[in-house]
């Protein structure tokens, strides 16, 4: 018998808030983010580079913001329970040298498929007050 | 020069399998802030139902991306690389991918729309185990503009 950490259906309502967190991203994040994924593209950790190429300044990999994203599902949904998620990278997030990009990250009930015992969660991940994700939605097999 | 549309319909691979590992969930659970413990510790993984690690949902662009590397580096393509924006990602789990899991990749180029100097190029990675069931689809599009 295991013990399964997949969310109850039962009781669940559209609109709800079922995880929140607010994320410092530095340039030891990014470090950290291209050595575990193997993005290795200089725009994440070279300022003169990313300029050259028209952006503000070294910038966070959109992967990771899409994973702290999930991360913050899988809070709420448990390992292993995410069997559909995606997003539009609408913003990029300048990371500045020294300092942090504070980035807000909310999940809500978007829908619910009674026939499937799943639920879509809507995410809304914004910096500076201004939305970095579209279309962002996880789909999560409940109990 | 402008991507080139006709590459639409190409696929590479299957490529060397990537063996998932314990030490790389880990060290991608703690990039992502992801805070399970059955991505970490052997024996919650194995209470939850998995035989190992579990992966968090956003791993498989790990190796996804090793396979689309072929697909943006392929002279026939035409994708300047340095002029790459991620536009958009999805990924479509049959189960999670686990630690000892021996994973075969083939990427095809699924579609490539052009407007405004710009070119958008989505790719569709098919993940299989070593038993050649699936485990993943990872759909990426980059949006690549004109130098």
């Amino acid at each position: 018998m295991t013990e399964s950490t997949s969310p109850s259906f039962d009781g669940l309502e559209k609109g709800q808030t079922v995880a929140e967190r607010e994320v410092a991203i530095t340039r030891d994040t990014l470090v950290r983010y291209a050595g575990a994924s193997g993005d290795f593209n200089p725009i994440h950790y070279n300022d003169i580079i990313a300029e050259e190429v028209g952006l503000p300044g070294v910038i966070a990999h959109g992967m990771l913001t899409m994973g702290i994203g999930a991360s913050v599902v899988e809070e709420w949904a448990g390992a292993g329970n995410v069997s559909d998620y995606q997003v539009r990278f609408t913003r990029p997030i300048p990371v500045p040298n020294p300092g942090a990009a504070s980035v807000a990250v909310v999940a809500r009930i978007g829908a619910l498929d009674e026939e499937r015992r799943t639920a879509r969660v809507d995410l809304t991940v914004e910096f500076e007050g201004a939305k970095v994700l579209g279309k962002a939605q996880a789909i999560v097999d409940c109990e | 020069m402008p991507v080139n549309a006709d590459a639409v319909g190409r696929s590479y691979g299957p490529f060397e399998p990537y063996e998932v590992t314990r030490v790389k969930i880990r060290e991608f659970a703690d990039a992502v802030d992801a805070y399970s413990g059955a991505y970490r510790d052997v024996a919650v993984a194995q209470a939850e139902g998995y035989a190992d690690l579990v992966a968090p949902t956003t791993f498989a662009v790990v190796i996804a991306q090793k396979a689309e590397f072929h697909v943006v580096t392929d002279p026939e393509v035409g994708v300047d690389f340095s002029m790459v924006v991620h536009g958009e990602e999805r990924f479509t789990h049959v189960r999670p991918l686990v630690a000892g899991d021996v994973i075969s990749t083939t990427v095809h180029i699924d579609s490539i729309k052009q407007r405004a100097g710009i070119s958008m190029v989505t790719t569709r990675s098919e993940l299989v185990d070593a038993d050649g069931a699936p485990v993943s689809t990872v759909y990426s599009t980059l949006a690549v503009r004109e130098a």
